[in-house]
Parts: C-alpha cells; sequence; structure tokens
C-alpha cells in the first residue's frame, strides 16, 4: 500500500475532449430547460403561473 | 474489471488515465445514435405526422419529432453497446466507438438507457401515453427483441426486427392525432416489408463479414439462391403495396407515378439478382438493388412530404 495518491492526469488532449463534452453537456441542459419551458407554455397557457394557490 | 485494477494497482508508473474515465469525444456520442438511422427515424415519422393533417401546436409536433428523434438514437445507442463484441469483428462496424475503444461500454449503457426513459417520458408529458407507449415499444422491440435476441438466433432476425424500423410513422401519427390511422400503418408495412430486400442485398455482399461474426443472416445459413428467391418473392410484395397509399386515397398523381416507376424499378433489380449467381456481376447488382432500395424509400416518402406538407398534391382520379 502507498502512502501517496496517485491521481489521474489527462493529456492535453484529453482535457480538451472532456472540455467539449462538458460544453455539449451544458448546452443540452439548457435545451432541455427550454425545451420544458416551451411544453409548458403551450399546454397550459401563458397564465400557467396566474392561478390561484 | 478487477483484474483492471489489480495490474494498475501493481504498476503506478502506468498513467490512470485510461481506468475507466470517458476517452470519448462529442461526436463519439453522436456517432452512438447511429445518425443515419436516425435520419431515417426522423423522416419517416415526419412523413407519419404529415400525412396525419395534424391540428397540434407546432411546438409539440416538433417536440414529438425530437423525441422519436431521440428514442431511436437511443434505441441505436444500446444496440451499439449489446452489439460490441460482434462489431469489433465486421469491417463495416470495427471502428464504432466502442470497439474501437473511445467510449466504454458502461457509459454506453447509461446513454442510452437516459435517453430512452428520457424521449419516453418527454413524449408522454409533450403529447400524449399513447404515442410514448408505442415509443417505449419500438425502442424494447429494437433492443431486446432484435439486438438482444433474434440477431444471433434466428436467419429471420431482419424480418421480425424490421418492425422496429418501420413503427415512427405510426408513433408519429400516435403522437400528433392521439390515435393510429390506416395510413400510417400502410407506411408501417412499405417499410417493413421493404426492410427483407434491403438487408439481404446488403447481406449478400458482406456475407463473409457475418459469417466471421457468428450472425445467422440469411445467406449464410439458407445459401446465396434461396435469399435471391426470398428477395424476389418479397420484392414482388412491395411493389404493389407501394402504391397502396394511392388505393387509400393520402397518395396523390406524384407518388402514383414515383411509386409505379420505383417498384418496377425494384422488381427488375430484384430479377436481376435472381438471374445472376456467380462472380463479380452478382454481387455488383446486389450492391445496386441495395443501392436503390435506399432510394425507392427516400422517393416514396419525399412524395408524400411534397403532397401533403407543400401542396403538391393532386389526386389520380380527376
Amino acid at each position: 500500500m502507498k502512502d501517496r495518491i496517485d491521481y489521474v492526469r489527462l493529456n492535453p488532449e484529453e482535457q480538451k475532449r472532456r472540455r467539449r463534452r462538458s460544453v455539449a453537456l451544458a448546452l443540452t441542459l439548457a435545451a432541455f430547460c427550454i425545451l420544458l419551458f416551451a411544453i409548458t407554455l403551450v399546454k397550459l397557457g401563458p397564465g400557467v403561473l396566474q392561478r390561484p394557490l | 474489471m478487477s483484474t483492471m485494477s489489480n495490474s494498475l494497482a501493481e504498476n503506478h508508473a502506468e498513467p490512470l488515465a485510461t481506468a475507466g474515465l470517458s476517452q470519448g469525444d462529442v461526436s463519439d456520442f453522436f456517432a452512438l445514435l447511429k445518425p443515419r438511422v436516425m435520419f431515417l427515424v426522423v423522416f419517416t415519422a415526419l412523413v407519419g405526422m404529415v400525412v396525419s393533417h395534424p391540428d397540434v401546436h407546432p411546438v409539440v409536433a416538433f417536440v414529438s419529432l425530437l423525441m422519436i428523434a431521440i428514442g431511436g438514437g437511443a434505441s441505436g445507442c444500446l444496440n451499439m453497446w449489446w452489439d460490441a463484441d460482434i462489431d469489433a469483428v465486421m469491417t463495416r462496424t470495427r471502428k464504432r466507438p466502442i470497439p474501437a475503444g473511445k467510449i466504454q461500454p458502461g457509459e454506453a449503457l447509461a446513454f442510452g438507457v437516459t435517453l430512452a426513459a428520457g424521449s419516453v417520458i418527454i413524449l408522454g408529458l409533450a403529447s400524449n401515453w399513447l404515442a410514448a407507449g408505442l415509443l417505449a415499444f419500438t425502442i424494447f422491440f429494437y433492443v431486446v427483441v432484435y439486438s438482444m435476441w433474434l440477431k444471433r438466433t434466428t436467419p429471420q432476425n431482419i424480418v421480425i426486427g424490421g418492425a422496429a424500423g418501420a413503427l415512427p410513422p405510426i408513433v408519429a401519427q400516435a403522437a400528433v392525432t392521439g390515435h393510429v390511422a390506416w395510413d400510417s400503418v400502410v407506411l408501417f408495412a412499405i417499410i417493413f416489408m421493404w426492410t427483407p430486400p434491403h438487408f439481404w442485398a446488403l447481406a449478400l455482399v458482406k456475407s463473409g463479414d457475418y459469417e466471421r461474426a457468428g450472425i445467422p443472416m440469411m445467406p449464410n445459413v439458407a445459401g446465396p439462391d434461396s435469399t435471391r428467391f426470398q428477395i424476389l418473392a418479397y420484392t414482388i410484395l412491395l411493389a404493389p403495396l407501394g402504391l397502396a397509399p394511392v388505393a387509400l386515397g393520402f397518395g396523390g398523381l406524384a407518388y402514383a407515378i414515383i411509386a409505379l416507376i420505383g417498384g418496377l424499378g425494384m422488381l427488375a433489380l430484384a430479377v436481376q439478382v435472381y438471374r445472376l449467381r456467380q462472380g463479380e456481376p452478382a454481387m455488383r447488382v446486389a450492391q445496386q438493388l441495395f443501392g436503390f432500395s435506399i432510394l425507392y424509400l427516400f422517393l416514396l416518402f419525399a412524395t408524400l412530404l411534397a403532397e401533403h406538407g407543400f401542396g403538391f398534391f393532386r389526386p389520380v382520379l380527376g
């Protein structure tokens, strides 16, 4: 058992790929939120928030 | 997995970057979705929607189409996850992301399951649960019935499995109308009947590939001559079936002409495939049938799209 912790070191190309994956994931999540917002408006109408609580 | 962990533990000089970390680029994940199959799914689903003349909000139609596309992509992804072992030994598929080592099988599985579940749920919320149920059934049929069960056990694999590829017009019609009518069922039947001549023409050319992978495609099991006969038989059924939209009234004059000429073209090539059995000419005509079958299906659906989506519909009689 070693007392030193070995961390994974990504090479520059792997770092680039990880960054591209992260950006794609962020854009997908943003698109998903917009999609849900649009569906909500279309299905429930623009007055979705103006209802008795 | 444990072997890999042990070897890494024993040799710390080796970089740990490959120990289960994703090596895939965005394009590799996109490739997992089988973009060309996805295009076919979107295209046939769009036609299924357009011939239904739906009275739904464009956003609902767009989201439905998107979810059908993603559901189709998820099916392709899960198919690649399951078939990674045979993909690795076939020249046509060995560069796919999993056998190429760019994406870990577990990543593909998680990606596919997430997209499959997400597309079904969003389709249900955006349109209706009949469409969502049909999409879930399509994914199940392609992944479990075709990929896991039929593909490696019977030469009828692509005949029965073809149903999954034929379902998108039905799912699309259900999404925008809430029901399934004869027109989308006829589109289903056309794609279903088109699948055997299309894939068996390819299998005749690539039979060595399939044999190496141990997949019981028709040419490897029943022999090339029997396959040629069955290609001809299915094409004889397909050509008149291609005209069924005219009989049902949703195929117009342009469609009738395209379906007639295309059907005769398919028949002529299928007869040639049946007659030419030896050497280079036999391979060439099988390749031609494979290529023409793609054009044939594309033209049938594109004509319906032009007639119903862009106002080119002219009735055959009157």
